[in-house]
């Protein structure tokens, strides 16, 4: 029959703590490397809608972005729907010179790629929205991506 | 007299990259960009002829300021407009309600010499001669509508688009119409997207709610 020896009760031998500093620059490594640094800070409050079709945006490098939504202080700038470009708050006039302006820090051949990613609250009226759009056809930047939370959907999971 | 070199403490170096780590931690933003890509269509050229498109090819959605819809007519709810986008695309009792199609090899002879008809020629060498729906959506919105339920719109039209090419991706390579893009199948996915193609029309807004 075998026989379980028993432990001898020895006292406990600390962990070695050597290899920690590994680990954690491991860790660091990593969220170095996949980190973005959010460019701009934002003075829209946004919330994107749900999208079952919604696919991931590649290429980051070639999209601009566009933010509308309610500012985040109403009671200095009310709660009427603005527009966001870059750092600040803008009409839909400076919508030309911004996409111009970043087409032209691309290069030659991804001009043509550019997407504009519009970030919409779900609250805003399409009004605003249209408006952009408009200006957007204007200026010759067709390639646009409306912002979606991706979500499931399960009823038309057939 | 040679001192012998200190050897550094390195027991603080757990602490600063904690430090570290803490501060990628806080600033990091791991946000996939998500969305519905679209291409707008350039300005209208004055001087085009408006195109003849017979009125029951076209699949008209409407939406109000309230939000309400009216899919062809017919005042809709937003859960059956997939499965009414689907139905117009395929037809298969040709209803004259519905869109009406053509053969594929007859679309080939029809179209000129150029980028689409090699597309078209492509399509029949991969997914054989197959009625081709002459359909299109045209989606109107208001500008009281929400940018909610505009999506949500586009996210049903782009849905029933994509069911109609998955099951053709099934039928004719039997396999689902992502995992062909997925397999990087480009001349695959590209005929199918020719013979389906995502024509969603958009007209120009009206103001009727008025500005809210």
């Amino acid at each position: 029959m075998a026989k379980f020896k028993k432990k001898s009760s020895k006292s406990l031998t600390a962990i070695s703590t050597a290899s920690l500093p590994d680990v954690i620059f491991m860790l660091l490594f990593f969220f170095m490397v996949t980190t973005v640094m959010r460019e701009t800070t934002l003075y829209v409050k946004i919330k994107p809608p749900e999208a079952s079709q919604a696919q991931k945006l590649e290429k980051k490098s070639l999209v601009s972005y566009i933010y509308i939504g309610q500012p985040i202080k109403p009671q200095i700038y009310g709660t009427e729907p603005r527009i966001q470009l870059n750092d600040s708050y803008a009409d839909i006039k400076d919508i030309a010179e911004f996409i111009t302006k970043e087409k032209e820090s691309l290069k030659e051949e991804d001009k043509q790629k550019l997407t504009t990613s519009l970030k919409v609250d779900q609250d805003v009226k399409m009004g605003i929205v249209t408006d952009v759009k408009q200006e957007l056809r204007k200026i010759g930047a067709f390639k646009i991506n409306y912002s979606a939370r991706r979500v499931i959907d399960i009823a038309s999971n057939k | 007299m040679k001192r012998q070199i200190q050897e550094i403490n390195a027991s603080s170096m757990a602490d600063i990259a904690f430090l570290l780590l803490i501060f990628f931690l806080v600033t990091t933003t791991m946000d996939v960009d998500s969305g519905i890509t679209r291409l707008l269509p350039p300005p209208p050229d004055p001087n085009a002829p408006i195109p003849d498109i017979n009125q029951r090819n076209v699949f008209v959605v409407l939406i109000n300021a309230g939000d309400q819809l009216l899919i062809e007519g017919k005042p809709g709810n937003i859960k059956e407009l997939r499965k009414l986008a689907k139905d117009f695309f395929e037809n298969p009792n040709g209803d004259p309600n519905l869109s009406e199609s053509e053969m594929l090899s007859d679309k080939i002879k029809k179209t000129p010499e150029g980028k689409q008809r090699d597309k078209l020629i492509l399509a029949e060498k991969l997914l054989g001669d197959r009625p081709i729906s002459k359909g299109i959506i045209s989606l109107q919105n208001d500008r009281g509508t929400s940018y909610k339920m505009y999506l949500k719109v586009q996210n049903e039209l782009a849905g029933a688009i994509d069911e109609l090419r998955d099951k053709l991706a099934k039928e004719a390579f039997g396999i689902s119409y992502n995992k062909l893009i997925e397999l990087k199948q480009d001349d695959k996915v590209e005929s199918i997207r020719t013979v389906i193609p995502m024509q969603i029309s958009e007209a120009e807004p009206k103001d009727i709610g008025g500005r809210k």
